[in-house]
């Protein structure tokens, strides 16, 4: 009879504990809620505010945080701190082998996208915006993942590129593909100004003046108005041209030099293929560095920086050209940005973009490529499946940046291909590495520390 | 110079360390011979890993000199390197008391990193190497080569590819040494190279060690805790208590010190006293 | 001269404002050596909380001032104090013993679901209240300037210096304060010598949101208007404040914000109003570069 018992005992003992948490939960919530939900603030035809009660919403909020609680508790238990196990590792284990199986195939579907959706104007514009992230993510990759360094304004070199060219082609009318380069050795140039200073830094001071960097940028770009015009922006930006066809229905344009017929999709599709090449150079660029001693270098420093000092680099140096590397594609970027457009804004350079980009690097997995490109696609496509909901949808940003740091630190593909091999490159799960080591280091640390 | 000179490859002057109000490391001078294993003991606090600090370029010393002579004649002064030139100019390598590897990094290339800089010229600072220049791939063959044969001297070449913080604790110490090895140094400073090994890794560490001095002819600055260690393997001991040097020589002499077996036994003063008393001194 | 006796005021008034705020990122960076980077959001959501209370308050009939503000005060610490601690238990937590990089990033998704979370539920407009606190002193009155000393700014003063008081007692003379400094030297030897290291930083937590919700009552009583946006900017020039002050050090941090006021103030007295938060952020830039430890911070040893 003790023997059944035990069992059912420890069940209800459980359903005690687990209803204990989740009602504390709930009163937690409720202070939370009380207010900021259960009262809401209009402004009247006065101007003056008015309350209105929403007893009816905080009840919902309140009674959603206890059944949210009293289920994990109840389905998970003890092994709540080991949120990893929440997803079974059949879902897993597919993301692991993603990349060898995904980059070919998402690559071809990326070539074939302005086929299959030629008549269809919005997804076009949808991949060019993906695209467009996707590559300053990568950009940003070499900078976060890679290098290790939070950098929380890397809009600011976007914006730069941007402004380089709509700036150079309104006063000098210098054409796109001039200004592409120079507007990536600008932002190239900006982010060495910017970091010569500051790379001794801590990481997390780092975070903060790249934040600040990034906010002084867009205030200029605000208030200089002679230059930029302020907050008006700068319009009529040059469209780029087919190496110097433009696409227009005039007899020099592209449509009658290839004897089409015209349309306007023709730029469309050429702004796709643009922006698709543009991050397959950046893609390109950083696989090649990743094996050449800097790129290691950059990986050392993300590691233990202390020890690379000891073996002779210069950490300052290498910081520097992370820096520069990832500011130039963002001003490449920016670049482009501004030539689809036709028009820019300092509006487009708020610090949302900033934490999105770093959103994209640390949901994909930092130093992942294809981990990047797949958080650029999922992340944007489901900002614009919730396009109503602009508010809330970046509410739910907010949350799963703090949810996907518990679950999975390293992002989603976590693996990384080491640069080079004696026998064949393994694919190493770096929160394995963390586990192994705190695992069987314990004891051996406790002896000397 | 004079013979002795030239037989010194650290001489380490007056050196004095300050942080604040606090002396870690008061007046203290030594030398280190080249081709021989130095070794820096002393208690808790002693001051030993601050001598290194200053020696590695990490603090900057309040006074004294650190002059480091290289084989060919050329000197360096330490104290006026600083940072990661210790290691490019100077060739001073060492490793940490609590393991610093690059832990996500497999072994092969924590030993590649510790080639940076001879890399870095090859692949032309980085330009060459990314259109593809043959000169660097000849250049990183020879890297690999060099790393494959120090991981084949620490036994783990079998383990190239795994990455360094999924090794064994034993191992993972050695593969510090012999990155720092990678280095190419004139003198290999070890922070507690022994702390946290067993009986048969430390011997296996020992052998390591030994086999670095006589058959790469690189001095070695030690500090040690496990007296057995710096017993068995040392040329020359120097002992700091309090930041202060206390004993200076070779190891017999220094463990029959009554000063040495004072500091270590923590005994008063008097104790001393009549300890050297008894000892005839 | 009346002029820059006027700025003077507004000047210090401003740091007091910012320097509330800057103890919270000192604390926690002091503590766990993270920027807390919600911590600004968790100022905005006290002064929401400040705003909505006051209402109720006035819909349930108690308008006479010292009495509400008091309560404001009350509920506000209280449940600001909450959020402070729910974002410590949920956010960061359990990331101690992730990659360094882990709680920040953390931090900064915290801070964008907070500054949402405002706008979601309380909506974007800008929530205007009227003054509470009228009049105040003419100090001098020459060439037709005026230098006036609001009651207001009495007020934010006054408060500010009696909670720094309270405050500097609670960590000097209190168990709380001795656990918190043992934490900020050593947070593993103080957890093995009984010290509860779990407690000790929720109250961390508890106490910067809690003085951040003061520093949003003022800055509603002062501007008279807030919405969801105020949390980013003040929250980055306080933490300028706590680096400026030097990081880690309570005084430093009240220092800190003080001078920062000062110099915003004086810049957009004297200079263009436009590049205020131009010039705050190139202050955490250069200080940052020049003096990273600050001004009363103690010089950080590296440790190898």
């Amino acid at each position: 009879m003790s023997v059944l018992s035990t069992p059912s005992s420890k069940a209800r003992f459980d359903l005690v504990s687990a209803l204990k948490r989740a009602l504390l939960a709930a009163l937690v919530a409720f202070g939370l809620f009380s207010l900021m939900i259960g009262v809401r603030t209009h402004t009247g035809s006065n101007g003056a505010l008015f309350l209105e009660g929403r007893p009816g919403l905080l009840a919902i909020m309140v009674g959603i945080v206890f059944v949210s609680t009293l289920a994990r508790e109840l389905i998970l238990g003890e092994r709540q701190i080991e949120l990893r196990s929440l997803v079974p590792p059949a879902l897993t284990a597919p993301l692991q082998i993603l990349p060898k199986l995904a980059a070919p195939a998402l690559l071809v579907f990326a070539l074939i996208v302005p086929i299959i959706f030629y008549q269809n104007r919005y997804m076009l514009d949808l991949g060019i915006m993906i695209l467009t992230y996707v590559m300053l993510g990568w950009g940003l990759n070499i900078v976060v993942g890679l290098a290790g360094l939070l950098d929380l304004g890397y809009v600011a070199f976007y914006a730069v590129g941007a402004y380089s060219y709509a700036l150079l082609a309104e006063h000098f009318g210098f054409s796109f593909w001039i200004c592409l380069p120079l507007a990536g050795i600008l932002a190239s140039f900006w982010g060495i100004i910017l970091g010569f200073p500051v790379l001794r830094l801590r990481g997390d001071y780092l975070a903060i003046v790249t934040m600040a960097f990034g906010e002084i940028i867009r205030l200029v770009l605000l208030n200089f108005q002679t230059l930029t015009h302020g907050p008006d922006g700068i319009s009529g930006i040059p469209r780029p041209s087919f190496f110097g066809l433009p696409f227009n229905n005039e007899p020099g344009g592209f449509a009658h030099t290839f004897g089409l017929h015209y349309s306007f999709t023709h730029r469309i599709v050429f702004l796709y293929y643009l922006i698709l090449v543009l991050a397959l150079v950046t893609n390109f660029v950083t696989i090649r560095l990743r094996r050449l001693p800097i790129g290691r270098a950059w990986e050392a420093l993300r590691e233990d920086e202390i020890a690379c000092r000891s073996l002779g680099i210069n950490t300052t140096n290498t910081k520097l050209t992370a820096f520069a590397m990832g500011a130039m594609f963002a001003g490449f970027a920016g670049s482009f940005f501004a030539t689809r457009q036709g028009f820019i804004s300092p509006e487009s350079f708020t610090f949302t973009e900033s934490a999105m980009v770093l959103a994209i690097v640390v949901l994909g997995g930092m130093g992942s490529q294809i981990g990047v490109a797949v958080a650029a696609a999922v992340m944007l496509g489901g900002f614009e499946l919730f396009r109503e909901f602009a508010t809330f949808r970046m509410l739910v940003f907010g949350l799963a940046m703090v949810l996907i740091m518990i679950w999975r630190p390293r992002g989603l593909v976590a693996t990384r291909t080491p640069s080079v091999f004696l026998r064949s490159p393994k694919e190493v799960d770096a929160e394995d590495v963390r586990r192994a080591r705190a695992k069987s280091w314990s004891w051996r640390r406790a002896r000397h520390d | 110079m004079t013979d002795a000179a030239t037989d010194t490859i650290l001489a380490v002057q007056h050196l004095t360390m300050r942080f604040g109000g606090l002396v870690a490391v008061d007046d203290v001078s030594f030398n280190a011979k080249r081709g021989a294993i130095t070794a820096l003991i002393g208690p808790n606090g002693a001051g030993k890993t601050t001598v290194f600090n200053c020696i590695t370029g990490f603090y900057k010393p309040t006074v004294g000199m650190l002059k480091l002579m290289h084989a060919d004649g050329s000197v360096y002064l330490l104290e006026r390197l600083f940072d990661f030139r210790i290691n490019k100019f100077a060739r001073v390598a060492r490793t940490f008391q609590n393991i610093r590897l690059f832990q996500g990094m497999t072994a092969l290339e924590n030993l590649m990193v510790a080639q940076h800089n001879p890399l870095m010229r090859a692949s032309g600072m980085t330009v060459l190497g990314l259109f593809g220049y043959s000169g660097f791939a000849s250049a990183e063959q020879a890297a690999k080569d060099k790393a494959r044969y120090w991981l084949d001297r620490i036994g783990l070449l079998e383990r190239a590819d795994d990455p360094a913080g999924s090794l064994p604790y034993g191992a993972q110490r050695r593969l510090e040494v012999a990155r720092a090895m990678c280095a190419d140094p004139v003198l290999l400073c070890l922070d507690e190279p022994a702390a946290g090994l067993n009986a048969r890794e430390s011997a296996e560490l020992n052998e390591l060690l030994l086999f670095i001095r006589t058959q790469h002819a690189v001095s070695i600055l030690l500090i040690e805790h496990d007296m057995s260690v710096v017993m068995e393997i040392s040329d020359h001991i120097v002992v700091l208590d309090y930041g202060v040097k206390i004993a200076d020589g070779a190891p017999q002499a220094v463990r029959d010190d009554p000063k040495v077996v004072g500091a270590y036994l923590g005994v008063a003063d008097e104790e001393i006293e009549t300890a050297e008393a008894e000892a005839g001194l | 001269m009346e002029y820059f006796l006027q700025q003077l005021i507004n000047g210090v008034t401003l740091g007091a404002i910012y320097g509330l705020i800057a103890i919270g990122y000192t604390m926690v960076y002091g503590i766990i050596g993270m920027i807390n980077f919600a911590h600004g959001d968790i100022f905005m959501i006290g002064a929401f909380i400040a705003l909505i209370t006051f209402l109720c308050l006035v819909a349930i009939g108690i308008t006479a001032v010292p009495l509400a503000l008091f309560l404001v005060l009350l509920v506000a610490m209280a449940l600001t104090a909450l959020y402070g601690w729910t974002v410590e238990r949920v956010a960061y937590r359990p990331l101690r013993q992730s990659f360094r990089l882990a709680p920040l990033i953390s931090a900064i998704g915290m801070s964008i679901a907070l500054e949402n979370f405002a706008q979601v539920v309380q909506g974007a407009r800008v929530k205007p209240l009227p003054p509470l606190i009228t009049g105040g002193f003419t100090l001098t009155h020459k060439g037709g300037f005026t230098v006036q000393l609001s009651n207001v700014q009495i007020m934010v003063v006054v408060t500010t210096v009696v909670l720094m008081g309270v405050f500097s007692w609670l960590v000097a003379r209190t168990r709380l304060g001795r656990d918190m400094r043992a934490c900020e030297q050593d947070l593993k030897m103080a957890s093995l010598l009984g010290v509860d290291v779990n407690r000790t930083i929720s109250y961390t937590f508890i106490i910067g949101a809690a003085l951040a919700a003061v520093a949003g009552i003022m800055h509603l009583l002062y501007y008279g208007v807030i919405d969801f946006y105020i949390g980013f900017v003040a929250g980055v020039k306080a933490f300028t404040a706590a680096v400026l002050g030097g990081i880690g050090s309570l005084p430093g941090a009240m220092l800190g914000g003080l001078l920062i006021g000062l110099i915003e103030t004086f810049w957009s007295a004297y200079f263009s109003i436009e590049y205020k938060d131009v010039a705050a952020f190139s202050i955490l830039v250069i200080v940052l570069i020049f003096l990273p430890t600050g001004i009363l911070g103690r010089p950080e040893v590296e440790k190898v």
